[in-house]
């Protein structure tokens, strides 16, 4: 790729040129993963994919379709880069988190390729912001292979449902419980912390529940502080979708709607806790 | 014990709970004949507050039988893991729709389970410890002042003062006048401090009646936190005090609801040897046992009942139908204070605490025989009244004073207050 001294080079030098009427299209959705630093992004014509990891047991990957933005070009099959999510969002909201009513910041985001910073134009009421940001080697990411085939069992709840469940998780406890089953008790949420023990229990018709795929009995605990951060996205979506599959694997899709009535997605995907034994069930 | 909240009540008990997390880190569960009963107690004493939910504030209430020693149940959980479940007011109104407490003895937890909408289930098995009697003894008739407003006044009084303000001043004239001052202590430099005085019509309040002018001195956390209760119950808030020194007794009372808060109020060193004479209390010598030697203690043990007889049982809230079930009792038991009167050291009578924590002592000898079938809650009743029947000088006393270390020389109140130890041994009288 040829180098150019000239700042306003031309479109046809990035591979990857963004705009977007409303920035918090796209920031509050990164806010939805932003529980460390470091975000690898993957896009391709159909979007942008950012993933985030924690741990070797949790990633985060939040998934900005083409269509949000008012413009998207990528000139590569696929472009890849890393960047402080932090730092990243700190520009995007440069502006503020809560413009006045009517007013909103538009973004125009390139990227020239690998070595280059990526560069954010932020435009509100004739102001103009210009941030470049290093980018960093980008890194192997986790592949979980979640498959569909494997799972085992499946349920989509409306998130009002479980938002009050995980702001009040009893942070005391190690481990969240989740036990799926096609009986009683379904689908329960458990914790166990100093305080003893406590159980959240959704009934299978409940009008919370949109769907009910429950093929066997699975009990599965997971770190609650690897999945506390999932609550940032909860808070945003309207559904989200819980998958176990046959080696206890743990993914939670959440639908997010954002301002404009789009919809986006959130992918949280954790490991099981080593396995329980009887006794401690 | 097992009972069922159900509809607005889960809120006004999740309210409750808030509002005892206020005063202390552990909360006494007691589910009595009269109702569920929830206290809590500051760490340094100087705070007690109580709820005593009445059977019909259930839609299902029953207390369970005493275990085969006759021994009711009681027991403390923590303040942390019982408001947990309460914790979120708003969705606490919103999604739950009853609310289940119920005991498991085999588990030994104590289960509270709410059942929201969306057929949603919460289950919380709480941890909980067996635990004494929790019980302040004050006795609000014997309070010179009494007044009574709708929570709203007091609210709106209060939110004047700088959230971080530890203590406020109360005070009130025979000439009506009611005035509210944040506190300062005598370190503080004035010219540096803003003062902030309210002054109250005697017109914003439903009752007003001041035998003597006085100024008492309290914590205002507390104060808020049954503030906010009583605003949110739309019940009007009784203050009953005296002079400085002795407590200051903020109760709540509807027909399903007893609320009884006492607060410590600073005393004024001035006046507080005089209070001593007035309130017909006396210094005494102890009988050989525990506290002897111990000022503090012999001072607390040394306040000899004149109140026996009061129509009130101080501590324990009780509802207006049981009322007339123990107004027998005063005049069955002032038989066995003849002879008590102010200034006539006790012989074997002793005392009467300003708080304890203790369990019953007197069992297997039930002297309250005007409590017909209840030969356990008429003894209880006896203690609340603040005279325990006689005890052998060999009776350890402290068994049933549960470590009440009245003598520490530590401050009562959390962030260096002055209030001192002392302090709190309001003559309850």
């Amino acid at each position: 790729m040829p180098l150019s001294t000239q700042p306003e080079a031309g479109d046809d030098q990035y591979v990857l040129v963004a705009s977007l009427d409303n920035v918090r299209n796209l920031s509050n959705i990164l806010k939805a993963i932003h529980f460390k630093d470091h975000a690898t992004c993957f896009a391709t014509t159909n979007g942008i994919k950012v993933t985030v990891e924690n741990a070797k047991c949790l990633q985060a990957n939040a998934f900005i379709q083409a269509g949000i933005f008012q413009e998207f070009i990528v000139q590569e099959e696929s472009v890849m880069l890393r960047v402080n999510l932090g730092v990243l969002l700190d520009c995007l909201t440069i502006f503020g988190t809560n413009s006045l009513p009517g007013t909103s910041t538009a973004l125009r985001m390139c990227y020239r390729g690998y070595g280059y910073p990526l560069t954010l134009f932020l435009e509100e009421g004739g102001v103009v912001t210009v941030c470049k940001i290093n980018t960093q080697e980008p890194e192997e990411t986790l592949d979980f292979d979640f498959c569909s085939t494997n799972v085992v069992n499946k349920i989509i709840l409306q998130s009002e449902g479980l938002r009050e469940a995980f702001a009040e998780l009893d942070m005391t406890s190690e481990v969240l419980q989740i036990t799926m089953s096609p009986d009683k008790p379904y689908f329960r949420l458990s914790t166990f912390g100093n305080a003893g023990s406590s159980h959240l229990d959704y009934p299978k018709d409940s009008d919370l529940m949109e769907a009910f795929h429950c093929n066997q009995t699975q009990t599965n605990r997971y770190k609650i502080s690897l999945l506390k951060p999932s609550t940032k996205a909860l808070a945003l979506s309207c559904k989200v979708s819980i998958r176990t599959d046959n080696r206890g694997f743990l993914s939670l899709q959440y639908m997010i709607r954002n301002e404009d009535g789009q919809i986006c997605f959130v992918e949280y995907y954790c490991c099981p806790d080593e396995d329980i034994t009887e006794s401690e069930l | 014990m097992r009972c069922l909240i159900t509809g607005g009540n889960v809120k006004v008990f999740g309210k409750a709970i808030h509002s005892l997390s206020r005063i202390g880190d552990e909360l006494y569960v007691e589910p009595t004949e009269a109702g569920l009963s929830l206290r809590a107690v500051n760490s340094s004493r100087s705070a007690y507050a109580c709820f005593l939910f009445a059977p019909l504030f259930f839609q299902l209430y029953e207390e369970g039988s005493p275990d085969p020693s006759g021994e009711t149940f009681r027991c403390k959980v923590l303040m942390k893991s019982f408001l947990g479940v309460f914790r979120s007011l708003p969705s606490l109104e919103k999604m739950a729709e009853k609310c289940l407490i119920y005991l498991k003895p085999q588990a030994s937890r104590l289960v509270v389970q709410l059942h929201c909408k969306y057929g949603v289930t919460k289950t919380h098995n709480l941890s909980f410890q067996e635990c004494e009697l929790l019980q302040a003894i004050f006795n609000k008739e014997q309070c010179a002042n009494t007044l009574r407003a709708p929570a709203r006044v007091l609210v709106d009084a209060v939110v004047h003062f700088p959230v971080t303000l530890a203590e406020v001043t109360l005070g009130v004239s025979p000439a009506g006048k009611v005035s509210f001052r944040n506190y300062l202590d005598e370190e503080t430099e004035t010219s540096k401090t803003m003062m902030t005085e309210l002054c109250l019509s005697e017109d914003e309040f439903q009752d007003v009646q001041v035998q003597q002018q006085s100024h008492v001195t309290f914590c205002l956390k507390e104060f808020r936190g049954l503030l906010s209760f009583a605003e949110s119950s739309n019940l009007p808030l009784n203050i009953h005090f005296d002079s400085p020194g002795r407590p200051a007794i903020f109760t709540l009372s509807d027909p399903l609801l007893e609320v009884h808060l006492v607060l410590a109020t600073l005393s004024d060193p001035n006046s507080s040897l005089r209070a001593q004479p007035a309130n017909g209390a006396f210094p005494l010598t102890v009988p050989d046992d525990d506290f002897a030697g111990d000022d503090i203690d012999s001072y607390m043990i040394a306040m000899e009942t004149t109140c026996v007889g009061e129509a009130e049982p101080p501590s324990s809230p009780t509802f207006p139908q049981r009322r007339t079930h123990t107004s027998a009792v005063p005049e069955s038991e002032s038989s066995d204070l003849e002879g008590a009167v102010p200034g006539t050291p006790p012989t074997e009578e002793v005392p009467l605490l300003v708080l304890w924590v203790g369990a019953d002592p007197v069992s297997g000898q039930d002297t309250a025989g005007a409590q017909p079938g209840c030969a356990g809650r008429g003894q209880r009743r006896r203690l609340l009244r603040g005279h325990l029947p006689p005890l052998h000088p060999s009776t350890p006393l402290i068994a049933w004073v549960e470590k009440l270390d009245f003598a520490s020389p530590s401050p009562l109140l959390e962030g260096g207050s002055c209030f001192h130890a002392t302090e709190q041994l309001e003559h309850c009288q």
